[in-house]
C-alpha cells in the first residue's frame, strides 16, 4: 500500500488545510485550537501505524525507513505537546491566532518531509519549506511596543537564507565531486574521498550549515539569543524543540554517510562542538532573562550531541536520537513555566522565578526536572543521554573531546543550579500570589517529570527503537 | 558472563536491599499527599524505622565466612550497553548500609522542632536522600553507583539551601559545584573501564589486569571524586561551609553518612582494580592522610563556631580513615572501616547536640554557650560523653578505630606512627577546650548572659525532653558497646578485608612498564614528589 508509506504527510497536509480553511472564515477561540490539537494529535496515531513501513517514493527521493519514521513520531508529537501546552496564545495577536497554527503545521510538513528526504536537493526544498513558515510566525507576537518581535524575524529570515545559501555551494562541491546528488550513491564514494580530498571535508562542512543553523550550532548560532528573546514564548517553544528534531535527523543521515573513519572531517566536527558547547555554556552563566539563557544553553547542548554524531558508530547515532527526544521534553518543561508564569506573554527573568514553589509547586518541580536534566544530573534522561553519547565517543577514542564535554557539563551546572534555587530558595519573605492553574496543566507538568524521570532510568524500550532506526541507514 | 561467581544471591523471603532502598522512595512520594504537621513528622519517623527494620536481617543473616556479594539480586536493565541491575553487599557495605539505617531516624528525631517552614518538601528530601545513600552503598554496577552517587546531590543541596543559615547561598552552590566538578572524571573513567572491558559489573572489573598507565589514570580520576566528598587536604575547603550552614538534619547526614562515601569509593574502586597504581601512590596520600589529620585538629583549635569546630574535626578523623586505608594492611584497613562507622555515630551525636543548644540559645558560638553545666546538667553529660568519643578515649568506640589505624601505621613504619599521634593529642585539646568552656563558666567574667537573644535566657534554658534522651541515649548505647566489645563488626568486616588485602598483592605486582609520552610526565611528576618525600 503505498498510501501508507505517506500517510503522516497526508494527514499533516489535510490538516494544513483545513487550517486554511479555518483561516478563510475567521474561526477564532476553542473550536480552532480543537482543530490544530486533533490534527497534530492524528498525525501521532498515523506515525504510530505507519510506523513500521519502509520504501521509496518519487524516483528514489523519498525514502521512508526506520530513521524518519521515528522522527515523523517525534516530530508529530512535539507538535502536539506544544499546541496543547500554549492553548491560550496569550503572547500572540489575537488576529493572527488562525495563522499561527497554520504556518507552524506547515513548518512541521517541511521537517516531516525533510526527514525522508534522500536526495540533496529535495533535502533543501524541504528545509526551506519549514523555514518560511517559521520567518512569517516570529512576527506575530503580541505588540510590547518595541518591535523586537520584527527585528527577530527579519534576523531569523536573514540567518537563514544566508546559511542556505552556504549550503548550495557546498552541495556544489558535493556534486562536483560525486556527479550526484542522491545520498545513496554519494555515501559510496564519500568515505574514500573524505579520507584524501580536502574539497570533500570541505563541500560536507559547508553543507551541514544549514542543519547547524537549525541545530544552533557554532558557528550558526548567532541568532539563537535575539530569536529566543524576541519571539513569543510560544513560537520560541516551536523554534526550540521541532527543528532541532528534523535537524538531527538529517544530520544523522549525512554525517553517517561518510563511514565510521576519523578523518579531517571529524576533526573539524570536533572542534567545532568544543567551540560550540564552551561558548553555549559561558555565555549562559551571565543571562538574566530566561529564555535568552536557554538559548545559550540550547547552543551548548547541539555541541553535545555533536560529540555523539562525530562518533558516527550505531551507538553515538542511536544516542544522539535518544538525547534529541530527552532534550525536547526538558525544554518542553521549562518554556511550559515560562509560558505559565508570564500570562501577558511578556519574557521573564531570574526575579519572576523566585519563590515559585510558593505560587505554584508544580510548575516549580517541572522547571527543576527540566533544570537538572539539561544539567545532566541523575536520575534523569539528561543524564542518561550524556552518558549513552559518551560512551560513543570513548568507543571512538576521543578521550580529550569527552573530558572538555564533562567540564563543560559541570560549568553549566551553575546556571542550571541558579535557576532551581531561586524557585527554591528565594522569595521566601515577600508576599506572592499563587498562581491559577487549570488541572490540565498540572497533568501536562507532571506527565513532563514523570517522563524526564522514568525515560533516564529506563532507556531501554527508546534506546532501542533508536538503535533499530539508526540500523536502517548504516 | 559468569556474573553469579561473585554473588550469593538473596535467599531471604523478600528482595531486602531492593526493598529498604525503594521504601523511603515511595514515603517520599506518599509524603507528597499528607498535609499536616504532626503527621508529616511522624510519617517520616516511621518510614524510617519501617527502612531500619527491614534492614535488620542484614545484620543477622550475614553469612561470616565469604567474601562474596550477598543478599545479590540480578535484573536485566538496559541490554543494549549490557547493564544490568545489580545489587549486593560485602562485609564493608553491609556496615555501611545499616549505619545509614540507623542514623536516618535520628535526622527527622532532630528536626522535630528546629524544622519550622515547609516541613513536607523537608521530609520529601530528607528520604530521597535515604534512597540514593542505601543506592550508593549497595550497587554491584558502576553506572548505578554513579547515578545515586549523583542523585544524593540534588536533595542535599536543597536541604543546605532552604533550611540553611545565613550563608546558605554560598555554602550549597560551593558544596554542589565542589562535588559535580570532583565527580565528572569518575564518569569517564567508569566509561573507560566499560571500553576496556565490556563490562560494569563492579567485582568482574576488579578481576581484570590492566596495564600500569591505565591503572595510574584510573585511579587518578576516581581518586579525585572520593578525596573530594571524604574530603582529603587540600580539597575540603566545601566542609566547613556546608556543615556550618546546613541544618541539624543535613549535617547528620553530611557528617555521618556522606563522608563516608568517599572512604567506601576508595576501598571499591580505587584499591581493587588499580592495585598496582595504589602501591605506587600510597606515600602520597599517607602524606596527605597526615596533613588532614595535623591540619584540621589545627584548625579546629582556632575555631568559635560550634559547628565548624566540629566540622574541622571530621576533617582529621577521616584523615585517620584515609590513613588507614592507604596503609594496606589488615589492622589499618579494619581501622579505617570501624572509623568509618565511629564517626558516623559520635559527629553523628555531636552535631545533635549542637543542634539541641541552637534550638535553646540560638547561637553556635562557644562564648554564648559556655557555662551550661549548672543549667542543663543531663545535656553536658552527653555532651561529654561524644566529646570524649570524638578524641578516642579509651572505652569509646573511636578508641578501637585509631587505635587499630596507629598499630597498622607503626606496623608499616615506626615515622607515620609518630607523626599521626599529634593528631590524635590535637583531638583531645580542641575537645578538652569546648568541653570546658562549655561546661564550666567562662574565665574573663562576662558569662552567656549576652547571648545572641539578648534577655538572659540563660537561667531559664531548659533540659532535654524525652525525645530528645532517647535519641542520645541510644547513640551513647552504640558508643560504649562498640568501644566495649567491637569483635562483632570485627567479625563482619573479617572476610572481605582480607579479601582485599588478598586482591591488592595479586595485583600489586604489576610493575611500571617503560613509560611514554604523557604517562611518563605523570610518572616523573610521581617521582619529584617520591623524592621530596624521602629528602
Amino acid at each position: 500500500m503505498q498510501v501508507m508509506l505517506i500517510l503522516p504527510e497526508l494527514v499533516l497536509t489535510v490538516t494544513v488545510l483545513v487550517l486554511f480553511a479555518a483561516s478563510l472564515k475567521k474561526i477564532q477561540g476553542a473550536t480552532l485550537t480543537g482543530i490544530a490539537l486533533a490534527g497534530s494529535f492524528l498525525t501521532l496515531l498515523a506515525t504510530v501505524v505507519s510506523g513500521c513501513a519502509a520504501g521509496t517514493l518519487f524516483a528514489g527521493a523519498y525514502q521512508v525507513d526506520g530513521l524518519s519514521q521515528l522522527i515523523k513520531f517525534l516530530l508529530s508529537g512535539t507538535l502536539f505537546l506544544v499546541f496543547y501546552m500554549g492553548r491560550g496564545l496569550s503572547g500572540i495577536e489575537e488576529e493572527m491566532h488562525n495563522e499561527f497554527y497554520l504556518f507552524l503545521t506547515l513548518s512541521t510538513l517541511g521537517l516531516v518531509l525533510m526527514s525522508s528526504a534522500v536526495e540533496l536537493l529535495t533535502i533543501l526544498v524541504c528545509l526551506e519549506i519549514s523555514s518560511y513558515a517559521l520567518y512569517v510566525v516570529i512576527s506575530f507576537r503580541r505588540g510590547l511596543g518595541r518591535r523586537s518581535e520584527v527585528e527577530a524575524g527579519i534576523k531569523y529570515a536573514l540567518f537563514g537564507a544566508a546559511a542556505t545559501g552556504i549550503s548550495l555551494f557546498g552541495l556544489s562541491y558535493i556534486f562536483g565531486l560525486t556527479h550526484t546528488t542522491y545520498l545513496a550513491e554519494i555515501s559510496q564514494q564519500l568515505p574514500k574521498m573524505i579520507s584524501n580530498q580536502p574539497m570533500a571535508v570541505i563541500g560536507m562542512v559547508l553543507l551541514l550549515c544549514s542543519f547547524f543553523y537549525k541545530l544552533a550550532m557554532f558557528p550558526m548560532h548567532a541568532w539563537t539569543p535575539d530569536i529566543y528573546q524576541g519571539a513569543s514564548n510560544e513560537t520560541t517553544t516551536f523554534i526550540a524543540t521541532l527543528p532541532k528534531i528534523g535537524a538531527a535527523a538529517l544530520l544523522i543521515r549525512l554525517v553517517g554517510m561518510t563511514g565510521g573513519g576519523i578523518t579531517h572531517f571529524t576533526w573539524v566536527l570536533g572542534v567545532l562542538a568544543v567551540l560550540s558547547m564552551t561558548f553555549g555554556n559561558l555565555a549562559a552563566l551571565v543571562q538574566d532573562d530566561i529564555k535568552r539563557l536557554l538559548a545559550y544553553s540550547s547552543i551548548a547542548h547541539a555541541g553535545y550531541m555533536m560529540v555523539g554524531l562525530l562518533s558516527t558508530n550505531r551507538l553515538g547515532l542511536a544516542a544522539v536520537i535518544y538525547y534529541i527526544a530527552g532534550y525536547v521534553l526538558m525544554n518542553l518543561a521549562c518554556f511550559m513555566v515560562i509560558y505559565y508564569i508570564s500570562p501577558q506573554g511578556e519574557n521573564i527573568t531570574f526575579a519572576d522565578l523566585k519563590g515559585l514553589h510558593k505560587r505554584s509547586p508544580i510548575l516549580a518541580f517541572t522547571l527543576a526536572a527540566g533544570a537538572f536534566g539539561m544539567a545532566g544530573i541523575p536520575p534523569t534522561v539528561g543524564f542518561t543521554g550524556k552518558f549513552v553519547i559518551f560512551t560513543a565517543a570513548l568507543h571512538k577514542g576521543f578521550y580529550g573531546l569527552v573530558v572538555i564535554a564533562m567540564v563543560n557539563a559541570a560549568v553549566s551546572a551553575f546556571y542550571y543550579l541558579k535557576m532551581a534555587r531561586a524557585v527554591y530558595c528565594q522569595g521566601e519573605d515577600e508576599k506572592l500570589e499563587s498562581l491559577p492553574l487549570g488541572l490540565g496543566v498540572k497533568v501536562f507538568g507532571a506527565f513532563l517529570i514523570i517522563a524526564i524521570v522514568l525515560v533516564g532510568i529506563m532507556p531501554q524500550s527508546l534506546m532501542q527503537l533508536a538503535n533499530q532506526a539508526v540500523a536502517t541507514i548504516m | 558472563m559468569h556474573m553469579e561467581k561473585y554473588l550469593i544471591l538473596n535467599t531471604l523471603s523478600y528482595p531486602v536491599l531492593s526493598v529498604i532502598m525503594l521504601v523511603p522512595l515511595v514515603g517520599a512520594l506518599i509524603s507528597l499527599l499528607l498535609k499536616d504537621e504532626a503527621r508529616l513528622k511522624v510519617f517520616g519517623l516511621l518510614v524510617t524505622l519501617l527502612t531500619f527494620v527491614l534492614s535488620l536481617p542484614l545484620y543477622t543473616c550475614f553469612d561470616l565466612h565469604t567474601a562474596k556479594y550477598q543478599f545479590a539480586e540480578l535484573r536485566p536493565w538496559f541490554s543494549l550497553l549490557k547493564l544490568n541491575y545489580v545489587v549486593g553487599v560485602d562485609g564493608i557495605s553491609v556496615l555501611l548500609v545499616l549505619l545509614t539505617t540507623f542514623i536516618m531516624p535520628f535526622c527527622i528525631l532532630c528536626s522535630w522542632r528546629y524544622i519550622s517552614k515547609r516541613l513536607g518538601e523537608f521530609i520529601f528530601v530528607v528520604l530521597i536522600m535515604e534512597t540514593a545513600m542505601i543506592g550508593v552503598f549497595i550497587s554491584l554496577n558502576t553506572v548505578l553507583f554513579y547515578i545515586f552517587w549523583e542523585a544524593m546531590l540534588i536533595p542535599m543541596f536543597l536541604l543546605i539551601a532552604v533550611w540553611g543559615g545565613a550563608r546558605k547561598d554560598y555554602a550549597s552552590i560551593k558544596f554542589f559545584l565542589y562535588t559535580l566538578c570532583g565527580s565528572i572524571f569518575l564518569l569517564v573513567a567508569i566509561v573507560a573501564l566499560y571500553i576496556k572491558t565490556g563490562t560494569f559489573f563492579i567485582p568482574a572489573l576488579m578481576d581484570q589486569e590492566y596495564s600500569f598507565a591505565y591503572q595510574m589514570w584510573i585511579f587518578v580520576a576516581c581518586a579525585l571524586a572520593f578525596a573530594i566528598k571524604i574530603p582529603m587536604y587540600p580539597l575540603h575547603t566545601w566542609l566547613p561551609a556546608a556543615h556550618v550552614e546546613a541544618p541539624t538534619a543535613g549535617s547528620v547526614i553530611l557528617a555521618s553518612i556522606l563522608l563516608k562515601m568517599g572512604g567506601y569509593g576508595f576501598l571499591r574502586f580505587c584499591l581493587p582494580m588499580a592495585p598496582a597504581a595504589t602501591l605506587y601512590c600510597m606515600p602520597y596520600l599517607i602524606a596527605l592522610s597526615l596533613i588532614s589529620i595535623i591540619f584540621g585538629g589545627y584548625l579546629a583549635l582556632g575555631q568559635t563556631d560550634i559547628k565548624k569546630l566540629i566540622a574541622y574535626s571530621s576533617v582529621g578523623h577521616m584523615g585517620f580513615v584515609t590513613l588507614g586505608i592507604f596503609l594496606l594492611n589488615d589492622q589499618g584497613l579494619k581501622g579505617a572501616v570501624l572509623q568509618m562507622i565511629n564517626h558516623g555515630i559520635t559527629t553523628g551525636g555531636l552535631f545533635i547536640m549542637v543542634g539541641m543548644i541552637y534550638e535553646r540559645t540560638h547561637s553556635r558560638e562557644i562564648s554564648d554557650n559556655s557555662a551550661l553545666g549548672m543549667m542543663i546538667p543531663i545535656y553536658v553529660t552527653f555532651l561529654g560523653i561524644f566529646c570524649l568519643s570524638s578524641l578516642a578515649f579509651p572505652g569509646t568506640n573511636s578508641f578501637v578505630g585509631e587505635f587499630l589505624v596507629l598499630m597498622g601505621a607503626f606496623k608499616k613504619s615506626t615515622l607515620v606512627g609518630f607523626l599521626a599521634i599529634p593528631g590524635a593529642i590535637l583531638a583531645a585539646a580542641y575537645m578538652l577546650r569546648l568541653l570546658q568552656r562549655m561546661v564550666w563558666h567562662d574565665s574573663d567574667g562576662h558569662a552567656h548572659h549576652h547571648d545572641a537573644a539578648g534577655e538572659g535566657h540563660g537561667h531559664v534554658l531548659s533540659d532535654l525532653n524525652f525525645r530528645e534522651i532517647s535519641m542520645v541515649v541510644v547513640l551513647t548505647f552504640f558508643v560504649f558497646w562498640i568501644g566495649l566489645y567491637p569483635a562483632p563488626l570485627l567479625k563482619i568486616m573479617d572476610s572481605s578485608v582480607a579479601h582485599l588485602i588478598a586482591q591488592i598483592s595479586a595485583g600489586g605486582t604489576v610493575v611500571p612498564v617503560e613509560p611514554h609520552g604523557v604517562h611518563h610526565s605523570l610518572l616523573e611528576l610521581g617521582g619529584w614528589f617520591r623524592q621530596i618525600a624521602t629528602f
